[in-house]
């Protein structure tokens, strides 16, 4: 391989990173309280707000539903409004983030489902009042679940940003089609390949390991 | 009736006063239900269910009160008013004078913050340890920590768990989970503590250990205990007062002792029987007429209450007549701290029985009843 294509790579696996790091990072901040309040605001629950439950799943079942590519397009002009531009690896941040944020709220809003009912219970015979019951019931009880699924997010993550070479996003994939493909350089495509290989098992095993950590329910020696 | 009547009440067993409390400021609050109905809905279109219909209950402060009843027999909702979790559809709940469905929402927090609770399942947060546990209360009560810590150390030397401080509730037994959930529910020390079937998921020795603790706390803090259970028991173990729930209503309430002695209400009998070991043997129970017609003895019940549990009534009765009194089942059991027995017996079924019969139980304050008749 020469210097030249070794540097791409070098390049394309930061961008990568980068667009997949800071959409993660945005997506989990808009997504988190997003996916609480979807699990704590049907009826009957912490925070009823049926119908503005119904129109926000409603949003977010909209967004799931889109092919990424589309999205990617569909939302140039908003894409403009918050990057100030709609071409490169910062634009396509906003892309990503919008179509992490969904996936997030979801899987933040079954891992929290899936606390047991009793606690919450519990809790409100003690006193607490719905944020304590949020920050320090619902929350840490659903960690495990949540470090789980934000684990397969950025899995997606890593696969959604090989298709913002469509709009001068760069990265890995990116790099795959227009080398390894359209320039016939097979052992690009190779690399690109491996190197994804690599992140996403990296990303899984310490997902799986912080995971790991955080569930007490798992008796540990 | 002819042969044999049933025989006047022996005299009224009064009320036992609440067990005095440790610091008489801290003495557990009086519960009033004054005609509480319940209905849910499920759904709009669905026909309303009655979960509790026309309840009237006074919990005496500093009790240790029962509720037992069947599964579906109103008895969670009940205890759920007290605190708030549900809201009766009529009636009123006063807790130390607060009607708890009146109290707006931060009221309401703080009522709960007095009133402690223990569940079946236990309901302890996995993610938190012993210590953390226990804690939570105080925190969400805006405890500071250095009495936060030095709270939950005396609360975790008082369930006895000081090896335990550093667990998370998976490498906890049942048992000791329910300590920890008796521990949390005391934090904030509460006026009142609600027991949720909390023996229920136990085994029958854990059971008792968990029985004696609560037996204690009462004691030692005056708090008082309301416990739903559909274990009679239970009731035996520690209660001071019982109440017998079916289909939503209180079929029957009194101090243990006295229900135990003389349960009138049909389910009421079949719980007590579970325990005095006042069940009838099958065979003889399938032989029984109600009629004394052409029968050779009478089936009694004698029931020993109070000192008159150790009186030597058969022998004298056989003495007396010069009569065969042949004991089918008998059991002699300590509730509510005093001897209670309980015996089945067949006697010919004579006139002159019948009244000497009646001559002893007044003379000694015994309970007695024909449960029928055998050939």
């Amino acid at each position: 391989m020469s210097p030249e294509i070794a540097r791409l790579l070098a390049e394309a696996t930061w961008q990568t990173l980068y667009m997949v790091t800071v959409a993660g990072l945005a997506g989990t901040l808009l997504g988190l309280p997003l996916g609480v309040f979807l699990a704590t605001s049907g009826k009957g629950e912490l925070f009823q707000a049926v119908a503005v439950n119904r129109v926000l799943g409603l949003v977010v079942n909209a967004a799931r539903s889109t092919p990424f590519i589309i999205l990617v397009v569909a939302i140039i002009p908003f894409t403009r409004l918050v990057a100030g531009t709609s071409i490169g690896t910062t634009a396509a941040i906003v892309p990503l983030t919008v179509a992490a944020t969904p996936f997030i709220a979801r899987i933040v809003e079954a891992a929290i489902r899936e606390v047991d009912q009793g606690l919450i219970e519990a809790s409100r015979a003690m006193g607490a009042t719905a944020f304590q019951i949020v920050r320090k019931v619902l929350l840490p009880e659903a960690l495990p679940a949540i470090v789980l699924g934000l684990t397969l997010t950025a899995v997606s993550l890593i696969g959604y940003s090989a298709m913002v070479g469509a709009v001068g996003g760069g990265g890995l994939g990116d790099l795959g089609i227009r080398f390894g493909y359209q320039r016939f350089m097979p052992e690009v495509m190779a690399a690109v390949v491996i190197v994804l290989i690599v992140l996403v098992q990296g990303v899984q095993s310490i997902g799986e390991s912080i995971a790991r950590r955080v569930n007490r329910r798992l008796r540990t020696a | 009736m002819n042969a044999l009547t049933r025989f006047p009440d022996p005299v009224a067993i009064p009320l036992p006063e609440p067990p005095p409390a440790e610091d008489p400021g801290s003495t557990g609050s009086t519960i009033l239900f004054r005609n509480v109905s319940k209905e849910f809905q499920a759904r709009d279109k669905d026909p309303a269910v009655t979960a509790l219909d026309g309840v009237d209950l006074a919990v005496p402060g500093g009790s240790i009160t029962g509720i037992i009843g069947r599964s579906g027999a109103g008895k969670s909702t009940l205890l759920r008013i007290i605190n708030g979790l549900d809201r009766p559809t009529s009636g009123s709940v006063v807790v130390d004078g607060a009607e708890v469905g009146n109290l707006e929402p931060a009221r309401l927090r703080d009522l709960r913050r007095s009133i402690g609770m223990i569940f079946q399942h236990f309901n302890l947060l996995s993610s938190r340890t012993v210590f953390d546990n226990i804690a939570l209360p105080l925190e969400l009560a805006g405890t500071p920590r250095a009495e936060i810590r030095s709270r939950v150390d005396e609360l975790i030397e008082l369930v006895g768990l000081g090896d335990k401080r550093g667990r998370y509730p998976v490498e906890l037994s049942g048992g000791q989970k329910q300590r920890v959930g008796i521990a949390r529910a005391l934090a904030t020390r509460p006026k009142v503590l609600l027991s949720d079937e909390a023996t229920s998921a136990l085994d029958p020795e854990t059971t008792r250990a968990i029985l004696a603790l609560l037996k204690r706390i009462n004691a030692l803090t005056g708090v008082t205990i309301v416990l739903i259970t559909h274990e009679m028991q239970v009731i035996k173990e520690i209660c001071d007062r019982v109440a017998v729930i079916e289909r939503g209503r209180i079929i029957e309430e009194g101090p243990v002792y006295e229900v135990f002695a003389r349960p009138r209400a049909e389910t009421t009998r079949n719980f007590v029987a579970s325990v005095t070991g006042s069940a009838l043997p099958r065979d003889l129970a399938d032989r029984l007429n109600a009629s004394p017609d052409g029968a050779g003895s009478a089936v009694i019940r004698i029931v020993f209450t109070g000192e008159h549990a150790t009186a030597p009534v058969i022998s004298r009765l056989s003495r007396s007549l010069d009569i065969d009194v042949n004991v089918l089942s008998g059991q002699v059991d300590e509730i509510g701290g005093r001897p209670f027995g309980n015996l089945i017996v067949t006697v010919p079924a004579r006139r002159d029985v019948s009244a000497a019969l009646q001559a002893l139980a007044t003379a000694h304050g015994l309970h007695t009843e024909i449960l029928g008749y055998v050939p």
